[in-house]
């Protein structure tokens, strides 16, 4: 199956879902669902034994050829591993969301219809190598998790949080897309693979840390990095399957992947370095802090994943010191990019179940409020072993996945004091005192989601249901999670040869041409001259401290304000381009038609007078004049002495029958310039308008001249003076284009095909019908709409509202 | 409102059918002649007016129980099937064709598939035209 | 010949502009008519007026006046039509709905619109 094709696969089978939840209603439409995320992991499968040889795939579909522009599959490691992560943990949670929505109570149509459209956006993500469809795809993601978020619509609280996630995704991706475009100048390609290739040559442009910066402000909008992760909480009134596969598992690491994708093309500038290390770093701490002071069990997760996703984000980052030094330090610090992956993929395995049982909790006891849960665990003892297993990891305690990665990260830090540059040589150890203290803060949140849950004391007369464990169905997923957490644990180096590999060769490519060449092999036991290994006790002994101390101590958080806060910020921004915006446009949107016209005529007089007067464009001449005859001036007259009864009568009849005049002399014009159609069709339309006008005699108001008096002689001047304006304007217009006539007219050609390809001999109607017929069609289309609006507004009265609609006659 | 114009009304079932036939005249000599859909189609939807003038709408209605609107959606179609035949043949859209053929009565006739696209036009133009003036003319 | 009419026109345009501008509902559609009155004639006008024949063929003829611009304004004429006849009939039904066929007064405001 071609690669491009399997990327659209969820969207091309989303649009038989809404058809199979309104027909098969018997089934959790779920079921059918699960179908396309399974084929897809078996698919993509396959392709491991060849990527671990070193094999790519490309697969390219055109999409707009004249623009260059095509969908470009390109399966790597990193591609593969992406797209393993995508579909499998997509096929768990499609599964634990067969039982955890109701096929009864949920419009499942939207749900799962959204879900698809997420998963083909996401693969497309990750598998574009064409900078511009990777933007389309990149965006698709920000607007299916908006739909995903807001899926309980009825809820406030959904649509804020997912317009805030829309608002601070797209922006981050509209900078994103200034970056690539800065990219395919500078490189004259679009295309990623020949980007890295030229990498060396761009590094100097000026422009290229502005394209950094600017994709770098997507990938740390889209991964939650500080600042703005502020709309990840938020984004937790999504259902718990949602929160678990976008806003833990993938979505919220397509940042993360952008980063490493990125690597080989940014990482030679050293403001890479240190951005994505500072942030992803500052981050850590900022998340692992701020998570221990949340009461709501998916805020707990969400500040967390925040956090977790700043540790991999500073991994990358001190990866990509690799391309700044040589000899040995190279594989030291290409091996923090290895962490990177081998966390990117635990923190899926832990977090994912982690959620899971979040929505459990929630599901059977009707809360997710810290507060009032407690004491669960002889009541849910599989869900408590689970979510023991996936904190414990998170904690980094072995014999857990997290504890391997996490002695890998510290291990990374603590690295940065071989990278002496620029005067940072004593700066570094910054780097593990930062790391240290977010990996307590680690700790203290991990025991707290845990213990405070499902220990303590039972508060059954809070919950609004009484708890129980949940059905077989739904703790299948978390519970292959949950065992993926303490497989890779015992055989990571599997784990590490199989996936992370050939993953890091495709973000170093200078050091490693193959996967086979990445030598990297995880240990669990360090020896006791690792520091790495005395950090860790040090982070379970204080960590433990601080966990049962919690009390005394969490008072720190209210001396934050919350007006300065991130999200107070936030709100103020919103509501400053609301107001704002408002306050600009009733500057000139007056409401008032009268106020739009006058901007219309007024820019024809200036920008056309400006230009004629500039360009120097006003051309008389005298040559080519037809002659005047007698007939025409005596239809001029009359047309004359028409208008102007339209202009001084004060009866409407009269206006009516001179407009009807003024047609009717336009119409001997017709005949007098050689124009039978228009001369035959002015006639009877004109009669016909007259017969409309007349028909709507007795319905139209009185020709109220509203501008009588003195008071309104200003605003009779400034009308006529705009009016005059016009009519000068459109006079020197209608001389010059007759007097100039710079290009042959294009009727030549229809005059001389006419008969010999249209086979007609009235050149107009020819036109009309033939070589112009798409003219005619939205022609009569428009005709058509005209006459719908008409019934529209004739058949479909208002609900007339006595007095406050009327307004009183001036 | 009733009218009773003795005069009015005798001529117009005369000139009804002369304005009639001659809607259909110049629509056929569009192609060669000054005419064509539009004007035939507007003298047609005169020559309905004129009745409405000479009687009152619910009289009209009896005499032509025509819905418009399905005029209107008709020809529109006509129209739209016209242009979109051509991908059949594989040609860009709206690629017309003709020949010449020989018709017993008419003799040697040209046939052009711009004239069926006509007939849309022509219908269209009817259908609009009634539909406007029935909706303002039948409004309380 | 051009240049009357190009004066012409340009006195269309002013008396409609000036009637688009006031503040009565009538005189605003009856503005719109005159406006493409004008704006046909400015098509042909930029075609040029001297052709000596029709644009329809016959025999021997070969300068027919320019049918582009017929084209162009026959189009125009049915859609001004079109464009009339809704404007009458949405002046009419907003008369009756609001009472007034004042533009200013018709103004719509922050809470009532």
């Amino acid at each position: 199956m071609s690669l491009v094709f399997a990327i659209f696969t969820p969207v091309i089978a989303a649009l038989l879902i809404p058809l199979l939840y309104k027909r098969v209603s018997a089934i959790h439409t779920g079921w059918f669902v699960l179908l396309i995320p399974v084929a897809l992991v078996s698919l993509y499968a396959t392709y491991i034994p060849p990527i671990i040889d070193g094999t790519t795939y490309k697969d390219e579909l055109p999409w707009i050829p004249s623009l260059g522009l095509s969908f470009i599959s390109y399966l790597d490691g990193l591609s593969l591993l992406f797209s393993l992560l995508i579909t499998g943990i997509g096929a768990l949670v499609v599964l634990y969301s067969i039982f955890y929505l109701d096929k009864k109570k949920e419009k499942l149509g939207n749900f799962y219809v959204y879900l698809l459209l997420f998963m083909s956006a996401m693969l497309g993500v990750v598998q574009s190598d064409h900078l511009i469809s990777l933007y389309f795809f990149w965006e698709l993601t920000s607007i299916s998790s908006f739909l995903l978020i807001g899926y309980w619509y009825t809820k406030d609280r959904s649509r804020f949080g997912a317009l805030k996630s829309m608002m601070i995704t797209v922006f981050g991706g509209l900078m994103m897309l200034g970056g690539f475009v800065i990219l395919g100048i500078l490189g004259d390609t679009y295309s990623i693979r020949e980007l890295i290739a030229q990498a060396p040559d761009l590094v100097d442009h000026k422009f290229f840390v502005w394209a950094l910066v600017l994709v770098l402000l997507g990938a740390f909008t889209k991964s939650a990095q500080f600042p703005f992760y502020i709309w990840l909480p938020d984004a937790m009134e999504a259902p718990t399957p949602v929160s678990a596969y976008l806003h833990s598992a993938t979505m919220v690491k397509a940042g993360l992947y952008l980063v490493a994708r990125f690597t080989p093309i940014f990482a030679l500038s050293e403001v890479w370095v240190w951005l994505v290390t500072g942030i992803g770093i500052l981050t850590l701490l900022w998340g692992s802090f701020f998570a221990v002071k949340q009461t709501d069990l998916k805020a707990i997760l969400a500040f967390s994943t925040v956090s977790q996703l700043g540790l991999i984000m500073s991994l990358l980052g001190i990866g990509s010191i690799a391309y700044h030094v040589t000899g040995d330090l190279v594989t030291t610090f290409t091996f923090a990019t290895f962490a990177a992956i081998f966390h990117l993929m635990n923190h899926a395995t832990f977090k994912g179940s982690l959620f899971m049982i979040a929505g459990i909790v929630d599901h059977e006891t009707g809360t997710r409020d810290i507060r009032k849960l407690g004491g669960l665990m002889s009541l849910m003892p599989i869900s408590f072993t689970i979510a023991l297993i996936g904190s414990l990891s998170m904690a980094g305690v072995p014999p857990f996945n997290g504890f391997l990665s996490k002695e890998m990260f510290l291990d990374a830090v603590l690295n940065l004091k071989n990278f002496d540059l620029h005067a940072l040589d004593s700066w570094w150890i910054l780097f593990p005192i930062i790391a240290w203290i977010a990996s307590v803060f680690t700790f203290v949140y991990s025991l707290y989601f845990v213990f405070h849950t499902f220990r303590g004391k039972h508060k059954p007369e809070q919950l609004p249901k009484a708890a129980h464990e949940a059905p077989v169905g739904m703790l299948l997923s978390p519970g292959i999670l949950a065992s993926l957490v303490v497989i890779i644990f015992f055989v990571p180096n599997f784990f590490g040869n199989t996936f992370i590999k050939p993953a890091v060769a495709a973000i170093q490519p200078l050091a490693y041409q193959v996967p086979a060449d990445v030598g990297f092999t995880i240990k669990a036991w360090h020896g006791f001259d690792s520091l790495a290994m005395y950090m860790t006790l040090g982070v379970f002994l204080v960590g433990y401290l601080l966990f049962k101390t919690i009390p005394k101590w969490s008072p720190i958080y209210k001396t934050f304000p919350t007006k300065l806060s991130l999200n107070g910020m936030y709100d103020g921004l919103m509501r400053l381009g609301d107001s704002g915006a408002n306050r600009f446009s009733s500057i000139y949107m007056t409401g008032s038609i009268r106020s739009y016209f006058v901007y219309m005529f007024t820019a024809i007089i200036v920008l056309l007078g400006g230009t004629m007067w500039i360009k120097d464009a006003f051309v008389i001449s005298y040559e080519n004049l037809a002659p005047i005859r007698f007939f025409e001036i005596l239809i001029s007259i009359i047309l004359i002495v028409g208008t102007i009864t339209i202009l001084v009568t004060k009866s409407r009849l009269t206006a009516i029958i001179a407009l009807g005049a003024v047609g009717y002399t336009v119409a001997l014009f017709y005949i007098l310039f050689k124009a039978p159609d228009l001369a035959l069709t002015q006639l009877v339309i004109e009669t016909v308008s007259v017969a409309l006008f007349l028909g709507a005699f007795y319905h139209l108001p009185q020709m109220n001249k509203h501008e009588k008096g003195k008071e309104d002689r200003g605003f009779r001047l400034g009308n006529f003076l705009i009016a005059l304006g016009v009519g000068v304007m459109v006079t020197l217009i209608a001389i010059s284009s007759h007097s100039q006539k710079l290009i042959p007219s294009i009727s030549e050609y229809y005059k001389e095909t006419v008969y010999s390809e249209a086979g007609g001999g009235n050149i107009v109607n020819v036109i009309l019908v033939d070589y112009r017929g798409f003219d005619t069609l939205f022609e009569i289309s428009v005709l058509t709409i005209a006459s719908l609006g008409i019934i529209g507004m004739i058949t479909l009265r208002l609900a007339k509202k006595k007095g406050d609609r009327k307004v009183e006659n001036k | 409102m009733k009218t009773n114009d003795l005069i009015i009304q005798t001529t117009t079932k005369v000139v009804f059918y002369i304005i009639f036939l001659f809607s259909i005249h110049i629509f056929f000599a569009g192609h060669y002649t000054p005419g064509g859909g539009f004007v035939g189609g507007l003298l047609m939807s005169s020559a309905i007016v004129l009745l409405l003038l000479a009687f009152d709408l619910k009289t009209v209605q009896a005499m032509l129980p025509v819905n418009y609107t399905v005029v209107t959606a008709i020809g529109l179609l006509i129209a739209l099937a016209t242009a979109s035949g051509s991908i059949f043949f594989n040609v860009p859209f709206f690629t017309h064709a003709f020949d010449y053929y020989n018709l017993p009565l008419l003799g040697k006739t040209s046939i052009h598939t711009a004239m069926f696209f006509d007939t849309g036009v022509y219908l269209v133009v009817v259908g609009v035209t009634m539909t406007i003036i029935q909706m303002i003319g039948g409004d309380e | 010949m051009e240049i009357l009419m190009s004066i012409l026109i340009g006195f269309l345009f002013m008396a409609a502009i000036y009637l688009i501008l006031s503040r009565s509902l009538l005189r605003i559609i009856i503005g719109t008519g005159l406006l493409s009155h004008g704006t046909h004639l400015l098509l042909i006008t930029m075609g040029g007026l001297g052709g000596k024949n029709a644009p329809v063929l016959s025999e021997g003829v070969t300068d027919y006046v320019d049918p582009l611009p017929q084209a162009l304004i026959l189009t125009a004429i049915v859609i001004s039509f079109g464009v009339t006849a809704f404007s009458l009939v949405l002046a009419y039904r907003t008369y009756k709905e609001l009472g007034t066929d004042n533009m200013s007064l018709m103004k719509g405001t922050e809470d009532n619109d």
